[in-house]
């Protein structure tokens, strides 16, 4: 078992046992179910949108390269930067490149899980650049020394009186009063003091729009016009998955996201970029950059079986949906996008042997499957890379072992008969001279959480012989 | 209709639970169906398939297909393990000359409540059950086999049963096969969720079509010592009013 196995392990048993954690989780996300349910009223026909979403993402990748070469060429044609960035060292040396350049001392970020991914921020600090996370729940985690623990709510574990405490100690003279009102305005005291200072503002993209070469950006708070416009430079971080081939494609996208998102019908902001400033513009900023991040995203479309995962518009509705995800929360993951779709994703980005225990980490309910507004069947990519993990050779020798024993037994029905009766004779009898449930070999990790099952003294078939057998009907 | 059925019961129900086979018989025979039970058979492979020894499951999955292809009707207690048998041996089977075969049987495939409904048309088994119960919908019978409706109108012609619905029907009650012994903490943690879900209407049974799920919940409800029992479909179906 690999390290991260372990620790995972650990704090999933920990996690789940933390009653106030699963009470907090459980607030958010029944609000957030009551939301998406009204959300998806508004639509005549949400299971026509999804399948018009899935769609266009399907387009989007199956014409991967010739779409986003013609994204390049228009963000290009008004003077902006495109950058093929082939992995994540790749994508951070360039962006420092650019803020050294220009001499950049501090950066406003509105939120993006790609920088997430590819480490940014740690990358510029070390640069000696400030960096401001922007997003309010994003600056929340950061001011805790946190990764995000949801990919749309960041802050989603905590409650306001932990962030009240938060704010006080990190910005007491923004803090005016304790009620939700007035610690979103002491963030916002404290957050235009670094936009107004920012030389270089970063932003992800939702979607990338080929046929009219713009980044797409769904927002709530203003903070993403803000990192867009004000700063001389802008640089937009994204996944090359971002793509979708036209303008009017937003027309579905932008809802289906909203809604699965957060049950909004559109995000408060609804923002186009396609380059730098022009000459008759008032805002907007002097340099221009897109970073297309691969990362391992043509390796995931090169797989016939996973390159559907590339649909993925990093809504969180799986997350959202996942009892496994509410029990150990988002931390427990210990990678970029925690939840189904990590789970299906971290594997194959970064391997199977450091992280395919997070495909396992699942009771393949298929919830998740069920609320995926691109119909993603994330559950069959976890049975997938569960294969794929025992076919590279990761699975413990004892489980190997003891498949091999029940395929030899499941074979042949004299063999299974038997080795069922002596299992429930042994374990009778076991049972009947006091052994403890904790001291029944493997099957001590069943009764450590559940009462021991009673053990019939006959199997079904040996019932069915005696009383009933096929001449009896 | 083609009255005979053969029965497809999965291993853990065979050795831990044959309760539950015996009153699908009853219930199959009361409604003058002719029971068979093809002895060759033993596990569907899904434990295996599920921990991704498909090299394992295989074999058990082609076995599962050479013994019940001769049958037209195959009715199983379990959810879960019809959809083993109808959702995933196309995949798991894709490349063996058994293919075809296994897609066919998978069609031919039932859940009870399922085949009670939907390919015997009846609703009202004759059962008597003076309890008040609350039903499990299990993941793999609602969101891979779409079988939503036909448990409960089971139910409601059931004499004297006091059916009452529960919060949250549709979340996972934690079993998930290998998972509720690789993550015991997470999978109990679920069922306590489920268990709130239970307890809140207050019913003295939950019942669902998957002993699965049912073997699971009983553990974790003794074990804290909950009142609500468990019991399969197919047992209250196969209950009579007592003399």
């Amino acid at each position: 078992m690999s390290r991260l196995a372990e620790e995972f392990l650990v704090a999933a048993a920990q996690k789940s046992a933390d009653l106030t954690h699963r009470a907090t989780i459980k607030r958010n996300i029944d609000s957030y179910d009551a939301a998406v349910a009204k959300g998806k009223m508004r639509f005549v026909d949400w299971e026509a949108a999804r399948a018009r979403a899935a769609q266009v993402k399907s387009e989007g990748m199956h014409s991967l390269g010739p779409l986003l070469e013609s994204f390049e060429a228009k963000i290009k044609a008004r003077g902006g930067h495109v950058y093929w960035a082939e992995n994540s060292e790749d994508a951070r040396q360039y962006i420092c490149d650019v803020a050294k350049k220009h001499d950049v001392k501090t950066v406003v970020k509105s939120k993006s899980m790609v920088t997430e991914e590819i480490h940014l921020s740690p990358a510029l600090e070390k640069l000696g650049i400030k960096v401001w996370e922007t997003d309010l729940g994003e600056l929340i985690v950061q001011l805790r020394n946190e990764p995000p623990y949801h990919i749309v709510t960041p802050a989603m574990h905590l409650t306001r009186e932990q962030i009240r405490d938060l704010f006080l100690e990190k910005m007491p003279s923004d803090v005016q009063g304790e009620t939700h009102q007035e610690l979103v305005a002491a963030a916002r005291r404290f957050l235009r003091r670094a936009f107004f200072s920012a030389e270089m503002g970063i932003s992800g993209a939702n979607f990338l729009v080929a046929d009219a070469g713009m980044v797409a950006i769904s927002t709530n708070e203003g903070n993403g016009r803000l990192t867009t416009s004000l700063p001389k430079i802008h640089v937009v971080v994204t996944g090359i998955e971002k793509v979708i081939p036209r303008l009017e494609d937003l027309g579905v996208m932008w809802p289906v996201l909203a809604t699965t998102g957060t049950g909004q019908p559109i995000t408060t902001y609804s923002t186009l970029i396609g380059g730098p400033k022009t000459a008759d513009e008032v805002d907007g900023p002097e340099e221009f950059h897109v970073v297309l991040v691969d990362n391992g995203r043509t390796e995931v479309l090169a797989d016939k079986a996973q390159q559907e995962l590339l649909r993925c518009i990093r809504c969180g509705a799986c997350l959202n949906q996942c009892p496994v995800y509410r029990q150990v929360g988002g931390h427990t993951y210990k990678s970029t996008y925690p939840g189904p779709i990590g789970s299906a994703l971290m594997p194959i980005f970064q391997g199977q042997q450091d992280y395919g225990h997070l495909s396992y980490a699942c009771s393949l309910c298929t919830a998740c499957n069920s609320v995926c507004p691109v119909k993603i069947k994330l559950s069959d990519h976890l049975l997938e890379n569960r294969h794929k993990y025992v076919a590279e050779g990761n699975a413990k020798t004892s489980e190997k072992i003891g498949f091999s024993f029940f395929r030899w037994m499941a074979m042949n029905r004299s063999r299974y008969e038997f080795f069922g009766w002596a299992g429930r004779k042994a374990l009778r009898v076991a049972l009947g001279m006091g052994v403890k449930p904790e001291q029944l070999g493997p099957l001590a990790k069943w009764t450590k959480y559940r009462a021991v099952p009673e053990v019939p003294k006959e199997s079904f078939r040996a019932l069915w012989k005696k009383e009933n057998g096929n001449g009896n009907r | 209709m083609d009255k005979r059925v053969a029965l497809f019961i999965p291993c853990f129900v065979d050795q831990m639970q044959p309760q539950v086979g015996l009153d699908t018989v009853k219930v199959l025979r009361r409604l003058s169906f002719q029971v068979e039970y093809p002895e060759d058979q033993t596990c569907c492979g899904q434990p295996a398939f599920n921990t991704g020894q498909w090299d394992s499951a295989r074999p058990c999955a082609e076995h599962f297909v050479n013994v019940f292809k001769a049958f037209s009707q195959i009715v199983c207690p379990s959810g879960s393990c019809t959809s083993m048998v109808r959702t995933h041996y196309p995949e798991l089977l894709k490349q063996s000359v058994l293919h075809e075969e296994a897609v066919a049987v998978g069609s031919r495939t039932f859940e009870l409540s399922e085949f009670l409904v939907r390919v015997a048309g009846v609703s009202d088994v004759g059962a008597e059950f003076r309890h008040s119960v609350t039903y499990h919908p299990s993941c793999h019978a609602t969101r891979e086999l779409g079988i939503y409706d036909e448990p409960i109108s089971l139910l409601q012609k059931v004499k004297g049963l006091d059916l009452r619905l529960m919060p949250n029907a549709n979340e996972c009650c934690g079993f998930g096969g290998m998972f509720s012994t690789k993550f015991g903490m997470v999978s109990s943690a679920m069922a306590e969720t489920k268990i709130a879900n239970i307890e809140a209407t207050q019913a003295e049974y939950v019942t669902a079509v998957d002993p699965s799920c049912l073997m699971h919940l009983d553990g974790v409800l003794r074990f804290q010592k909950h009142t609500p029992k468990v019991i399969h479909l197919a047992s209250i179906l196969a209950s009579e009013a007592s003399l």
